[in-house]
């Protein structure tokens, strides 16, 4: 950027250090709990005194473990289902719409990504438990989809701005049926950023505390929210077990997310 | 009459075909919109709805009659005038450290030739789709008595004794600026991507000095990316509650933990939605606020 500039060879070594330090204060934290899952201690300590499986075992053989990751699976895959075909017609839908009405839309849409959860959380346990529903699966797929819709939303309209609808209107007018033309023109050129937007909509239900810690109960408590409980309470390492397990999924996700959804991220 | 007449009978059919063609186009208007209601039904049902909950909740009193009683007691109460200092003073301090880090460092990420930008943002971007919990937990293991940090603070002989670090407005900050940073350096990347170069090597050329260039002309172009980025830290910050809860280990009080905790052991529902309305009543100012400060930063690059 400042290439018309002379640069002092010092200046230029300290601001890479700088740098790679703020790299290391942003990536290193987490990565810190794997060596702790395999901690033969019966607490936390870092470095571990010496490494086993046995909080792995544990972690396998809890009921209550097991129970919220089936639970977290259930609902992260229920919510990655009903999210994203809702989310792909809405931001197919939006990018039709005039102007005005279009960034209406996408406001309402993306809402939930920027009120407090906390407000979602209370607010949808107030609805629920006026219907009965709290503590039900539905009801806490129904936060985690309102919660996932606004990244479907985002990724999907970016892919989508970069297609060119005339193509499908060029299809249509050659006799293609309207599903005709959406499975073999416009789905095709999107599949990336919708395998993006899923694995986005599933690590956002995997990872989601506030909203399962109120809407969440009894065999549908999810492992964040068990998570949490256990934080306030006793800290073992199983945390580190559920949390590599956690880190895992997510840098998977990101991983493959770079690779498919590089273009509509960069849009 | 207008039979005879070409001209009248053409302009009669294609008005005709103008009107099909524009009904055609609102129906088709009308089935884009209709692509877009299951998800607007979504955000209804889970955030309309309960928002518009909670102001009724929060205006009526116990016997449905309304009244400001929830309100009045949020004003009158010392303890809630320091939920919300102790929760605008966390907010704040996440934004300033966001901002003293952020901007150098988008900078220095801007000024990397593309390969290498990549890199950096990736490592930017990745601890940024990992657990709130799970970077709460690290840090939890990091600043503990124990942990890492105080035991290298003694090992270079730093500190005698194991610091504090944990449990603390100091852990809760860094845990949130180590949250929120990539969400602030995201929007001024952006802002300092669009930034001509042109200019600064005019300045460049015209005999400016590095640091001169720096913050009369390139600051300036980036400022609205800037402000947005603080904005948006800030509005995130004031409705954690995760971070603070761990880290602050019941030392930190925010609105939002006040809201779960007179839902869970007080089931006082009036005064948690009043919280609530207020905590959304502060987002839309501030959302409403950075839009304002947007516009007229722009306006202002224009003239």
């Amino acid at each position: 950027m400042f290439d018309g500039f002379e640069e002092t060879p010092l200046v230029e070594r300290l601001k890479w250090l700088l740098a790679i330090l703020l790299v290391v204060f942003l990536a290193a934290p987490s990565f810190i709990v794997v060596p702790m899952s395999f901690s033969s201690s019966d607490f936390l300590a870092f470095p571990p005194p010496s490494l086993s499986l046995r909080w792995y075992r544990y972690f396998l053989e809890s009921i209550t473990w097991t129970q919220a990751a089936r639970a977290s699976l259930t609902a992260g895959t229920l919510t990655t289902l009903v999210s994203v075909p809702i989310g792909i017609f809405a931001a197919y839908g939006a990018m039709q719409l005039s102007q005005r009405w279009r960034l209406l839309v996408s406001g309402l849409i993306v809402l939930p990504a920027v009120i407090p959860s906390i407000l979602i959380a209370i607010g949808l346990f107030f609805v629920l438990a006026r219907i009965g529903m709290v503590g039900t699966m539905t009801g806490l797929v129904l936060g985690h989809v309102a919660l996932a819709i606004p990244v479907v939303f985002v990724v999907m309209s970016a892919a989508f701005s970069q297609f060119d609808f005339s193509q499908e209107r060029a299809a249509r007018s050659l006799g293609a049926r309207w599903h005709q033309a959406w499975l073999r023109v416009v789905l095709p050129q999107v599949g990336g950023p919708i395998v993006a937007s899923g694995l986005l909509a599933f690590v956002t239900s995997l990872d989601e505390v506030v909203v399962a810690m109120f809407v969440s109960g009894g065999n549908n408590a999810t492992l964040p929210k068990v998570m949490f409980t256990a934080l306030r309470d006793k800290i073992d390492p199983t945390i580190a077990v559920v949390s590599t397990v956690l880190l895992v999924v997510a840098t998977v996700a990101v991983i493959v997310i770079l690779r498919k959804g590089a273009a509509a991220l960069r849009a | 009459m207008s039979a005879l007449n070409p001209t009248v009978a053409h302009s009669a059919a294609q008005a005709d075909n103008d009107g099909r063609l524009a009904w055609d186009a609102r129906l088709e208007r009308l089935v884009s919109f209709a692509f877009t209601l299951p998800c607007l039904a979504v955000v209804a049902l889970c955030v309309l709805v309960p928002c518009a909950w909670l102001f009724f909740l929060s205006a009526f009193g116990t016997d449905g009659n309304p009244s400001f009683e929830n309100y009045q007691r949020i004003l009158d109460g010392a303890s809630y005038a320091r939920i919300f200092v102790t929760t605008f003073q966390v907010a704040l301090a996440t934004v300033a450290a966001c901002v003293l880090i952020g901007v150098p460092f988008a900078t220095f990420i801007n000024g990397l030739p593309p390969r290498r930008s990549v890199i950096f943002l990736a490592a930017v971007l990745l601890p940024f789709w990992t657990s709130l919990l799970v970077r709460a937990y690290a840090w939890l293991v990091l600043l503990q008595r124990t942990g890492i940090v105080n035991s290298m603070l003694m090992g270079l002989g730093i500190t005698k004794a194991p610091l504090e670090l944990a449990f603390n407005h100091f852990a809760t900050v860094l845990g949130m600026t180590h949250i929120m940073l990539p969400i602030f350096i995201l929007p001024v990347l952006g802002a300092m991507r669009n930034i001509d170069r042109a200019l600064i090597r005019a300045a460049a050329s015209m005999g400016a000095s590095r640091s001169y260039t720096y913050r009369r002309i390139f600051l300036p172009l980036a400022a609205p990316g800037i402000a947005a980025g603080a904005i948006l830290v800030f509005v995130m910050s004031l409705g954690f509650y995760v971070t603070p809860a761990i880290l602050g280990g019941g030392n930190v009080n925010v609105i939002s933990m006040r809201i779960a905790r007179s839902l869970s052991n007080y089931s006082n529902w009036g005064a948690a939605s009043a919280l609530g309305v207020l905590l959304l009543v502060f987002t839309a100012l501030l959302f409403a606020l950075s839009y304002g400060v947007q516009r007229v930063l722009l306006s202002r690059q224009r003239s």
